[in-house]
């Protein structure tokens, strides 16, 4: 009984408690980091933002929090009610599960799978049914177009971040999230991560990411002026809160994702004194954190683009600009002799 | 085969953890709010007029075709993988293999930019 505890119980309860402390700092980070996206954004229009909750507003996604929990949740009588409460479910518990495999330092993930990146594409890939599933179980004409939309803009960026995804494989010769951080490691420092060497899918990736996780300028599937919110529009109270949920937690496992490409993970820039005192998780969400912000100056300083213009740049200009750099870092790791 | 069970297990954790998290957010409302609803608080959303007819109506072809585009791609993406991985171990004929299956995929994206799939207009 004694063995049976703790060969098969107690690795069980250890996971649990590193999955629910990985969930409940990744949720805490995204009620400030959802705060700081609105007061950034309120920056650059010269507004203050939320300020009254707590000091400086700190606290007003708590307060949003419980407001939603509050409001009455509403389903449309013309919808599919079962689909329709499935896919907030969908989408917020897929951005979730790929946080399982996110290395936020060395040996620091839930699980340190072998095709840890495989599943986080796969994931991303998953998320584009919570959307759709949302916008044709509303039975109502701005989800159904929001939802089209959205998925065609989703699923055609995911081309150009797979390419993105190949180069980076080609240079790091691993899946695992951990090996390719660690092959990003050498005396340069932050110039060997990988953001120099594949500068211009660094660039490509970021603006794809964008993309994906429907973040202005291609926030096309809930543009207001034209389709109200998108897929969200039937939504209210926690429904509406998951998919919001579930957006924000892609958009930073997107710059998690970022910062393991090609930001060299929890490395700190430079392995010197002041810099390698600090622990690995410290510069790992320091970096994810630029990311965010950079996502955030996006938002406020871009407008939107038109449909036909985001069609034209995903499939006419990354498509095979990705194409193309994949031959280009193939043929220099081949020949130069840098592969081995 | 246990350790690649062993391997996949925490994931599977996760993943519950999560729902668990999700559910409880979703199923909270309808326990605690108050719900009044009235026929046209839950009609659907049209600018404040009664909905003309079903939504489910036809659409444009150019989102089924972006569709079926997208698993071509996508599907090339998933064969470079390997190669992408074991790079090193598959050498040069690897490496011209791979240029071989990207060239004949490039004419069939040339050929669908030439037909015109890639317009939105």
């Amino acid at each position: 009984m004694v063995e049976f505890w703790w060969t098969y119980i107690w690795p069980v309860v250890v996971v649990a408690f590193q999955s629910v402390l990985l969930l409940a700092s990744l949720l805490i980070a995204i009620a400030f980091l959802l705060v700081a996206d609105r007061k950034i954004w309120a920056a650059v229009q010269m507004r203050r933002g939320p300020n009254v909750v707590g000091p400086f507003g700190l606290l007003q996604s708590f307060a949003d929090f419980l407001k939603f929990v509050f409001k009455e949740p509403i389903v449309p009588s013309g919808a599919n009610k079962g689909v329709f409460l499935l896919a907030p479910l969908v989408s917020s518990v897929l951005a979730l599960s790929a946080w399982a495999v996110i290395p936020v330092n060395e040996g620091w993930a839930v699980a340190d799978i072998n095709v840890g990146i495989l599943f986080v594409f796969a994931i991303s890939s998953l998320e584009v049914y919570g959307v759709i599933m949302g916008g044709w179980a509303s039975n109502s004409k701005y989800p159904f177009l929001g939802a089209l939309r959205s998925a065609a803009q989703m699923v055609s960026y995911e081309v150009s971040i797979g390419f993105v995804i190949i180069t980076v494989l080609l240079c790091a010769g691993s899946l695992n999230l951990t090996e390719i951080v660690l092959a990003q490691k050498g005396d340069l420092g932050l110039f060997n991560w990988y953001w120099l060497p594949l500068f211009p899918m660094f660039v490509i990736f970021f603006i794809s990411a964008l993309a994906e996780t429907n973040r202005p300028p291609f926030d096309l599937p809930e543009a207001e002026s034209e389709l109200v919110a998108g897929f969200m529009v039937e939504y209210s109270s926690t429904p509406y809160l998951l998919f919001m949920l579930g957006e924000y937690v892609a958009i930073v496992l997107m710059c998690a994702l970022t910062t393991i490409l090609f930001l060299g993970g929890w490395l700190p820039p430079f392995d010197v004194a002041p810099f390698n005192w600090l622990p690995g998780v410290f510069w790992f969400v320091f970096k994810v954190c630029i990311m965010f912000f950079m996502f955030s100056m996006v938002k406020a300083m871009v407008p939107r683009y038109r449909y036909d213009q985001l069609m034209r740049l995903g499939w006419k200009v990354f498509l095979p600009l990705s194409l193309f750099m994949v031959v280009a870092v193939a043929a220099v790791l081949q020949f130069s002799g840098l592969a081995g | 085969m246990n350790e690649l069970l062993g391997a996949y297990f925490p994931v599977i954790i996760f993943i519950a953890v999560a729902l668990v998290i999700g559910l409880a957010l979703m199923i909270a409302p309808f326990v605690v709010a108050v719900s009044r609803p009235d026929p046209e608080k839950l009609s659907a959303y049209e600018c404040g007029f009664k909905a003309f007819d079903d939504a489910r109506m036809k659409f444009d072809v150019r989102f089924y075709l972006v569709a079926l585009l997208f698993i071509i791609f996508d599907l090339e993406v998933a064969f470079l993988f390997p190669w992408a991985v074991a790079f090193k171990e598959a050498g040069v004929f690897g490496f011209w293999s791979v240029m071989v299956f990207l060239a004949i995929l490039t004419i069939g994206f040339i050929y669908e930019w030439r037909k015109g799939a890639l317009e939105w207009d």
